[in-house]
């Protein structure tokens, strides 16, 4: 829908600068309303997370019970109840915005044509070759920043069909309420404290994604890509 | 061009108008079905309730929490926060609570006080359940008690209840004013109270309720964390609001930060 939303005497403007489009309105809006929850979730983990930084396996773990991984941090309790508080409309807003995203993705086919990687670019000499290319750290050419490389493309699939699905799943498998009327979901992440330990690393992943992914963008110019961003067209002097 | 304009007012307005109805609608049906949460007025009370409406959608009487083998018993089962530092509590504790009685009242046909032993001698059930602190632990244990749905049937609840509030030895509402309650106080929905699964437990893991758990008697809503659960109960309380208690959030526990709804 707003893939195809420009006009095209939009496309040129000026003699020595090439605007073109990038961001379709749907990218846009949900990148940042994400961006924004995704932070807010992340302070707010963190504040339920310093009240027990300990992870277990299996049902249950307390101080005491043999725990897998001590965090080196101490307790510190008394800010858990604001970040559950928090944490939860912050999900809401999160969760909303990612169905708009899939349904409304799948409808313009944003997905196909811009985040599926074409056939012949997923071999590994391809791959191998995207990886070259950004450990080059080097501001891409005008074509790079017109579409996304291979290794792009998978990792904002891995982000969106895999480590939001299972962070949300394995939030949930937390909840009694939930478990009550699915026991099933938290039997498959191998118990309710296993299903902590799960959103635990799958939070560090989207963490470092997004850690690479500003990387990324301040190498490939951090104004003109976050320009991109929030007016939909790319510039390139 | 104006009639244009105009029309597009006319629409906004309309929408406005049909959003504005729609909302309070909304608003009026989902109290009216119990999915609007006290604390929906806290700071963060929009989220509470989103959350509080979606579980209580998806739950009904007969979503069970789960149950577990007593080979799956914890054998830690780590207390938060000491018994209360209080007198009474104290006398009664040394005499091995035979001066203890439960008081129920508020909207009940029978306002009744049950003693331990009249507690024990009604029909008793054992549930494995596993309880999960807001912290993060957790753990599994055997509860024994009488489900509170017995106790409020000889009560006899009457028809405008609401909630059941639960109060600890250090929050006595007897003083009087039920705004000035401090110390551990809770309260439950309808769906909670009459639940199967919830209980009034006097016996953990095979014996009688240890301190460190309340004895000698305490709520488990098995369906919320453990947080949920008050200890050391002295008086259950049936009301049609909550409003009137402490600052009128359900619990102490929103004053502090915490969500009213733990089924989380």
């Amino acid at each position: 829908m707003a893939d195809t939303a420009y006009l095209p005497d939009l496309e040129i403007q000026g003699s020595d600068r090439l605007e073109f489009p990038r961001h379709s309105l749907l990218v846009r809006v949900t990148h940042w309303i994400t961006a924004l929850s995704f932070l807010s979730l992340l302070v707010s983990g963190i504040l339920i997370l310093i009240a027990h930084p300990r992870l277990y396996w299996g049902e249950t773990g307390g101080v005491g019970a043999p725990s897998l991984i001590d965090l080196p941090i101490p307790f510190k309790i008394g800010y858990s109840g604001w970040g559950r508080y928090l944490h939860f409309p912050s999900a809401w807003v999160s969760v909303a915005t990612g169905v708009v995203y899939l349904l409304v993705g799948l409808f313009t086919r944003h997905f196909k044509s811009n985040l599926l990687p074409a056939r012949r670019d997923l071999s590994w000499k391809s791959i191998w070759r995207s990886i070259l290319v950004d450990l080059r750290l080097k501001r891409p050419t005008k074509e790079e920043s017109q579409t996304y490389n291979v290794l792009q493309r998978l990792a904002y699939l891995v982000v969106v069909f895999v480590l939001f699905p299972l962070i949300l799943l394995s939030g949930l498998a937390m909840s009694p309420a939930i478990a009550s009327v699915f026991p099933a979901l938290v039997k498959g992440f191998g118990g309710q404290q296993s299903a902590r330990t799960i959103h635990f690393f799958v939070a560090c992943l989207l963490v470092l994604f997004l850690f690479v992914h500003i990387v990324m963008v301040s190498l490939a110019g951090f104004t003109s890509r976050t320009w991109a961003m929030v007016t939909g067209r790319s510039t390139h002097e | 061009m104006s009639e244009i304009i105009t029309r597009r007012k006319l629409i906004a307005a309309g929408f406005t108008a049909a959003g504005a109805a729609g909302l309070s609608v909304a608003a009026r049906l989902a109290d009216r079905y119990g999915l609007i949460p006290p604390d929906h007025g806290h700071l963060f009370g929009t989220g509470e309730t989103v959350t509080y409406a979606a579980l209580r959608t998806l739950t009904s009487r007969h979503s069970h929490a789960r149950e577990f083998n007593r080979s799956e018993i914890s054998k830690i089962a780590p207390v938060k926060g000491a018994p209360p530092e209080n007198e009474t509590y104290h006398r009664l504790l040394a005499g091995g609570f035979a001066d203890w009685r439960l008081k129920i009242d508020g909207l009940v046909a029978r306002p009744s006080s049950f003693s331990l032993a009249e507690l024990k001698r009604f029909p008793s059930e054992n549930h494995i359940f596993h309880q999960a602190c807001e912290e993060g632990w957790s753990f599994i244990a055997e509860w024994a008690g009488v489900p509170l749905s017995y106790v409020l049937n000889l009560a006899g609840v009457l028809p405008p209840a609401r909630y059941v509030a639960f109060f600890g030895f250090d929050s006595h509402p007897d003083a009087g004013d039920l705004r000035k309650v401090k110390g551990k106080w809770n309260s439950i929905d309808m769906a909670d109270a009459w639940h199967p699964q919830t209980l009034l437990a006097y016996g953990m893991n095979g014996h009688d309720l240890p301190t460190g758990h309340g004895a000698p008697l305490r709520l488990r809503v098995p369906r919320q964390l453990g947080g949920k659960s008050t200890k050391y109960l002295s008086h259950i309380l049936v009301t049609d609001t909550v409003e009137n208690i402490g600052k009128g959030y359900g619990a102490e526990g929103p004053e502090r930060g915490f969500s009213w709804y733990a089924g989380i």
